[in-house]
């Protein structure tokens, strides 16, 4: 199994606090690995970091094979890997066309058309809203039209922080069930952060338990579900 | 290697373009020929060593970049917390007493002039840009109402100086609440356009409306302050400061009084503005710069706080204004050009995150600078420009960068600029 | 006794009908939740509850002494005269200044009347001086009830998220409302965070504001509302107890989804 995404070591600072602690995580090819934590403990600050903003000061992040620890993001996100980032981040005066067309610059035209039909079908209310300005969109429809984005671009990674955040329970779960379809069907591998400790753990093939900055725990989604510091932490009082 | 050979290009396309845009500059020379016209003549020479240069310099800048040291600069940034401490007490002493240090020469004092009039201006700027984040590109309106405003009531009424002071504050303020409403609504570029476009139109009505303003031709005549009605004039005698403390008239004497009024007036600013950010007031302004859809919603009427910023920031330009115009017995609407609400708001923007002190320093930078490096000419404002220029990519937010709390429950921690709101308008 | 009364409240942008006829009341002393597809009108709702939009057409009355027309009154008078209060969905703190700065903002108005113009204020003299500390004893009380007091001097927009989305929270409550609007108070929030959240509005309830919450999280939801109104479409498709929208049909179907049962396990081994 090769890996898609290894982190080897890396450490992040913004100014002087230290945000991420000599982190290892490796993603394979067709897994889905999630990473769950506390607020602050660096889970959206590891994901910005892949990107190198901030660029990690010590260790080195290698996607499929090539060293990208020093790559600018656009080029990074050449190479086949598309993020939905911390707070959606969609163009608010760009119609949700052209979003998703944004998102799509790194494909050709015929594979525009497939994704989109694909990113439709699984946000049927993004069809509804085509038209519409994103910054009129409600805050959970902005939640699908960045991940329907990142999609376009058919990446070969796709990294989603809190792709949950703010979204109905129903479509929670039907964002889940496609991305497991996805993964399944085609091969897509996520690393995906949650604070939704119970679904991305039912989702993923392997979770890494981040704390501090620091990685604390590995292993299956079922191994860390039944843990139970996990649970004490994590999952109780749940829904 | 490919790193290398990408740096090479980029540094390739970068020399590229400075040929082009110093082709006509530096490469072709106009000259007066000996037939009594123009000649162009060519310097290969210095168009070559210009795009080598800035070839080699974006090597270097690409080079810093990968290679830049990764130490944190905490202890920089410690270390100049703490004399910071002692940098406001020192300058203000220095300014207290610089009048007389033994072997100044009045050039100097004039100087200081100069600097704390900006000093005064930034200050009052600093209320609607620094705290309430109103980008407002057109202060000098407020300082040429002042100084027009005293100019008018001293020559068709008599009034003195510190007769006007008050009333050109006033009439500025009323200014300040006019230009604030058709402007409550707007943000940011918008606003800062219709504020410039006031500056300017207050221009234009003063160089157009001439039998009010004297037009182009400006006010002379104006009154110089008096101490208690003693006169600073240089022919002694009764009536006089020199006549009534029994010394020798030296024109010292009057700039040393033009200074301390420049700089009292300046402090009372100062003092008024620190006294507001501790008051709901200021801390309503400061609230306003951080996000004003969360103002209304806790019942800050966010119309009446603004146009408080505007006119309070006015009142001290008018009052500026109102010395200008005692300081020089003369004015003319070409001291009231965009340039002067340029200046004073890079004045405010160099100095930092609404921060006094860094107003201060600014203004040193930025009027004390060119001034004493008149002495080089042509090079004169490219060392400056060149500084300017440091001074951006080093302290982008400003000389200071922090902002500190106006009330705490244990102790008051420096708030870094990453946090602060620049002001959306 | 009603709090709030949302009378056919119409709410138009151009062509697009973003809340459509929606009547209900919420109670005094009552949490009441209003839930919904993405989309569905609630944030809509909210802004016009709170004065952000000027509805096309309907009424929104708080009855607290005399009733008063939310829809009539201009934005900034909504948290004074109609004592309501709101936080956001994406929260709008005051980042450069400190939490307790935060705090001693949102008591602007009293504030601000103990100044006398804000010249008595800059003199140092009149009532300003026991107003101050009384607001400062005010938000100190809000702190610690939000377990922020040790972070009251840190820079708001410093604090890790929970303690932001709480302190937002504090903030609302310093203007002593009597409804407290809350858009999404636990999105992004862990069970254990959001746990504490249930804790903190149900002691807010206790001390006798009412609440009015959008939520997604149906662990917030379920546990602590008295009344639940669902919207979908800009409609209200449901109103009832938790008991009864929990197992409303047409709530599941647009809304809910079948329980975690519906959810299977990814393979463990690739």
């Amino acid at each position: 199994m090769s890996a898609v995404l290894e982190l080897k070591g890396v450490s992040t600072f913004y100014g002087a606090v230290q945000a991420l602690r000599d982190v290892s995580i490796e993603v394979n090819e067709a897994e889905i690995v999630t990473l769950i934590g506390a607020n602050g403990a660096g889970k959206s600050t590891l994901m910005m970091t892949i990107f190198g903003q901030p660029k990690a000061k010590s260790g080195e992040i290698i996607y499929q094979g090539e060293t990208i620890t020093a790559l600018p993001a656009f080029q990074i996100a050449r190479r086949g890997i598309a993020q939905s980032p911390e707070g959606r981040r969609i163009f608010p005066r760009m119609s949700v066309e052209e979003n998703l067309l944004m998102g799509a610059q790194v494909v050709n035209y015929a594979d525009y058309d497939k994704q989109l039909s694909m990113v439709l079908e699984l946000f049927p209310r993004l069809r509804e809203r085509f038209a519409q300005r994103g910054g009129t969109l409600s805050g959970g429809e902005q939640q699908m039209l960045a991940i329907a984005r990142a999609l376009m671009s058919k990446p070969k990674l796709l990294l989603l922080d809190e792709p949950s955040l703010g979204l109905a329970p129903l479509v929670i779960k039907q964002i889940f069930g496609a991305i497991r379809q996805l993964n399944r069907e085609t091969g897509l591998t996520v690393l995906l952060v949650e604070q939704n400790a119970n679904q991305a753990l039912r989702l993923a093939h392997r979770g890494y338990v981040l704390v501090n900055g620091a990685i604390t725990m590995e292993g299956t989604g079922a191994e860390l579900l039944a843990r139970p510091e996990i649970r004490a932490a994590y999952l109780e009082g749940g829904h | 290697m490919t790193r290398a050979v990408d740096m090479l290009k980029d540094a390739a396309a970068v020399a590229f373009f400075a040929l082009l845009i110093f082709a006509p500059f530096l490469g072709l020379q106009l000259s007066d020929n000996d037939a009594g016209g123009l000649s162009l003549s060519a310097r290969p020479a210095l168009l070559a060593a210009a795009v080598g240069l800035t070839f080699l310099a974006r090597i270097a800048m690409l080079l810093w970049h990968q290679y830049r040291p990764a130490a944190p600069n905490v202890h920089i940034a410690a270390a100049a917390q703490k004399s910071g401490k002692y940098i406001a007490p020192a300058l203000l002493v220095f300014a207290l007493v610089m009048p007389f240090l033994p072997g100044l020469p009045n050039a100097y004092i004039d100087l200081g002039v100069l600097i704390m009039t900006y000093v005064m201006l930034g200050w009052g700027l600093n209320i609607v840009v620094g705290l309430a984040g109103l980008l407002d590109l057109g202060y000098v309106a407020f300082y040429a109402v002042g100084a027009y405003s005293f100019a008018l009531l001293a020559t068709n009424f008599g009034l003195g100086f510190w007769e006007c002071l008050p009333l050109a504050g006033i009439l500025a303020a009323c200014w300040g609440t006019f230009l604030g409403f058709p402007v409550l609504r707007l943000r940011g570029d918008y606003l800062a356009i219709v504020t410039l476009a006031f500056g300017e139109i207050i221009r234009l009505i003063i160089t157009n409306w001439v039998s009010l303003t004297g037009g182009p031709n400006g006010i002379t005549d104006i009154p110089r302050p008096t101490l208690f009605g003693l006169k600073f004039s240089m022919a002694g005698g009764p009536g006089t400061f020199a006549g009534f403390f029994g010394l020798d008239p030296h024109p010292s004497q009057r700039i040393t009084f033009l200074y301390y009024i420049i700089l009292a007036l300046a402090l009372l600013t100062n003092w008024v503005t620190m006294r507001l950010r501790r008051q709901p007031l200021g801390r309503a302004w400061e609230a306003l710069r951080e996000d004003e859809t969360a103002c209304r919603s806790l019942g800050i009427n966010v119309r009446n706080t603004k146009l408080t910023a505007f006119a309070i920031g006015a009142m001290f330009g008018g009052f500026a204004g109102c010395f200008f115009a005692a300081r020089d017995g003369f004015i003319s609407p070409d001291s009231f050009t965009f340039m002067e609400s340029a200046t004073v708001l890079a004045i405010v923007v160099l100095g930092g995150a609404g921060s006094q002190l860094g107003v201060v320093l600014a203004a040193c930078v930025m009027i004390g600078v060119p001034a004493m490096l008149q002495s080089l000419q042509i090079y004169r404002m490219l060392i400056f420009g060149a500084a300017l220029v440091v001074i951006m990519v080093v302290k982008p937010r400003g000389f200071i960068s922090t902002r500190r709390p106006t009330v705490a429950l244990r102790k008051a921690k420096e708030i870094g600029a990453e946090l602060i709101a620049q002001g959306r308008g | 006794m009603t709090i709030l009364q949302v009378e056919n409240l119409t709410m138009r942008f151009g062509g697009l009908t973003a809340v459509n006829n929606v009547s209900f009341t919420a109670q005094q002393g009552n949490i009441t939740a209003i839930i919904g597809p993405n989309g569905a009108g609630k944030t809509t709702l909210f802004n016009c509850i709170t004065g952000f939009y000027k509805p096309t057409s309907g009424g929104i009355t708080i009855m607290h002494g005399k009733p008063l027309r939310l829809d009539k009154l201009p934005g900034h008078a909504i948290a004074r005269k109609g004592r309501v209060a709101r936080t956001f969905q994406n929260i709008r703190l005051f980042g450069g200044m400190t939490a307790l700065e935060n705090l001693l903002v949102a008591q602007h108005n009293k504030l601000q009347a103990a100044t006398g113009f804000g010249v008595l204020g800059i003199l140092g003299i009149g009532k300003y001086r026991a107003e101050e500390r009384a607001a400062i004893e005010r938000a100190k009380y809000w702190l610690a009830q939000t377990g922020l007091l040790e972070r009251a001097d840190d820079p708001a927009g410093a604090l890790p998220y929970g303690a932001q989305r709480r302190l937002e929270i504090a903030r609302a409550m310093c203007t002593e409302p009597v409804l407290l609007c809350l858009d999404e108070p636990a999105a992004g929030l862990n069970p254990r965070e959001s746990a504490a959240l249930n804790e903190l509005l149900l002691n807010i309830r206790a001390d006798g504001t009412s609440l009015l919450l959008i939520e997604h999280d149906m662990g917030v939801v379920m546990k602590i509302s008295d009344h639940i109104v669902v919207l979908d479409h800009g409609k209200k498709i449901a109103d009832g107890t938790p008991a009864e929208i929990r197992s409303d049909p047409h709530v599941i179907a647009a809304y809910l989804g079948e329980g975690d049962e519906g959810l299977e396990e990814t393979e463990t081994t690739l």
